[in-house]
């Protein structure tokens, strides 16, 4: 099958912008992505835009603001993992012949706190049931006590991600923190505290796709882009149900899309040299490292303790800083992750290089449930 | 004595097993003769395997505390009293366990044990339609309405 590459990435940064349109800030990203691999009007054959909350016709809007429609133009909108679902389906269309270039561009604007979702029927709300960061509390509960995690180590994953979010000025926070701080910020829900929990917040990424052979030498190749839903059964997993049954052998949405992302790219966990994956909170970074096959169940706390997952370490995590950092743009979030390995494949990421990376995974997962598990590698 | 009010949504609870007037309520779950587990709400198939034979079956009264928080700001859509416990209570079936999530009487997370017995109880929230019920988890034997 035909290979595929990046031939350019463009991010809007995460924060809070005002008045500024979701469609003017996926314009931005995706016009500095198209520049950097040389695309323009009738230089692909396809788009898709990645949101949760952009309504109807949201990459319509984003392509006619820089006067490039007439392509199939496809909005697609899984959770979390709406980013990483497009560059699934975009890298599917190139490896099966359909074209040769393909615009990918995540794009959200959230309002703040708590966000509302028409997932829940109305008499959840009503019941208090639709309690998202109660939901992941629970989690958190679970994973303190089942795998050795304290929440001292939870604190240290908001430490970690928000010292490498010092160098990223694409991101929402750029100061670091500490322990004490993060231990002292409200508690949202126990066991988690406010400085735990990602901003949801607004942004942009784009990424442009191409077949590895019209890409040039030294492009990073998209090896993989799987995306899986959930196994029914699990009562705490993002698909939110009111029961479930015992858990141990259903096979979790993030596990399942990393297994077929290692077998599609050929790799396997000790490949890996950087890694992006979802710190929505700071317990779901730690279920996520044993997920994705990077951290035996129990031994997140040494890994935290040794500095293992920091930059520097023997296999850095979030070194763009992570939701914790960046904020959660939704649509836009599993392409930033995208656009941050790029930038590290290519040595291009600055004072938060991972030095010698060569393979990087980016991992999302979130309502749905959706996982999306991408592989790059250079 | 004025009449409860309308529940929640209907068909995931009724009242009993206890005497009238101690809070006490049944989940009303689904079981798929095929599949032999129970879910929760009833669902018209099976969610576990898809099987399409789903009866009524009544929950047990009593499980163990599973996992459990406190909500603290009031959810999207949500006019009732915070905080709130909120929890998963496993329950015991002939074929395993069957976890369910739900309120709890007990918002402080501190006064709450892992395996703590839990019994289904019936509170009353405010919404924009008015008052409903809905079910709860009570700790067994106090904080009983």
């Amino acid at each position: 099958m035909t290979a595929v590459a990046v031939a350019g990435v463009g991010i809007h940064p995460f924060g809070r912008h005002g008045e500024l349109t979701a469609t003017a800030m996926g314009a931005a990203a995706l016009r500095d992505a198209m520049a950097e691999a040389s695309v323009g009007r009738g230089g692909f054959q396809a788009a898709f835009c990645a949101t949760a909350y952009g309504g109807v016709a949201a990459g319509h809007r984003v392509l006619g603001a820089l006067g490039l429609t007439g392509v199939p133009i496809v909005d697609v909108e899984a959770g979390c993992a709406s980013g990483g679902a497009a560059l699934a389906l975009a890298a599917g269309a190139i490896r099966a012949g359909q074209y040769d270039t393909v615009l990918v561009v995540g794009i959200e604007k959230m309002p703040k706190g708590v966000i509302r979702s028409s997932f829940f029927p109305q008499w959840m709300e009503e019941g208090g049931l639709a309690a998202t960061p109660a939901y992941f509390a629970l989690r958190a509960q679970r994973l303190l006590r089942e795998q050795d995690v304290t929440v001292d180590d939870l604190a240290a994953v908001v430490v970690k991600n928000r010292a490498h979010g010092v160098h990223n000025p694409d991101a929402m926070f750029t100061s670091a923190v500490t322990a004490e701080q993060v231990l002292g910020s409200r508690v949202v829900s126990p066991p988690l505290h406010l400085w735990m929990l990602c901003s949801p917040n607004e942004g942009a990424a784009a990424v442009v796709l191409r077949r590895a052979d019209l890409a040039g030498p030294g492009a990073v190749r998209l090896d993989a882009a799987a995306l899986r839903s959930h196994l029914p059964g699990s009562v705490l997993d993002e698909s939110t149900p009111l029961s479930g049954v015992e858990d141990q052998r259903i096979t979790p949405p993030t596990q399942l899309a990393a297994t077929d992302a290692y077998e599609a790219a050929g790799l396997g966990p000790g490949d890996v040299d950087v890694v992006e994956c979802q710190d929505t909170d700071a317990a779901r970074e730690l279920i996520s490292w044993v997920e994705l096959g990077l951290c035996p169940p129990g031994g997140q706390s040494a890994v935290l303790a040794s500095g293992g997952a920091s930059i520097g370490g023997t296999l850095p995590i979030n070194p763009s800083g992570g939701l914790l950092s960046k904020g959660e743009p939704l649509g836009a979030s599993a392409l930033g992750q995208v656009v941050e390995l790029v930038r590290q494949l290519r040595g291009q990421a600055g004072a938060r290089q991972v030095d010698g990376a060569r393979v990087g995974l980016a991992h999302t997962i979130g309502r749905g449930a959706n996982a999306s598990v991408a592989l790059l590698t250079t | 004595m004025t009449d409860p009010a309308p529940p929640l949504s209907d068909g995931l609870f009724r009242a009993g097993p206890g005497a009238a007037d101690d809070g006490t309520i049944t989940l009303v779950g689904g079981r798929s003769a095929s599949g032999g587990r129970l879910h929760f709400p009833r669902s018209p198939v099976c969610p576990w395997t898809g099987a399409d034979d789903v009866e009524d079956a009544d929950l047990p009264r009593t499980g163990r505390l599973w996992a459990w928080t406190t909500v603290t700001a009031a959810p999207p859509g949500y006019s009732g009293p915070v905080p709130y416990g909120f929890g998963v209570v496993e329950f015991d079936d002939a074929d395993g366990v069957l976890r369910v999530v739900g309120r709890l009487t007990v918002a402080d997370a501190a006064a709450l044990r892992f395996g703590e017995p839990m019994v289904v109880v019936a509170v009353e929230l405010p919404t924009e339609r008015g008052p409903v019920t809905t079910w709860a988890f009570a700790p067994d034997g106090t904080d009983r309405p």
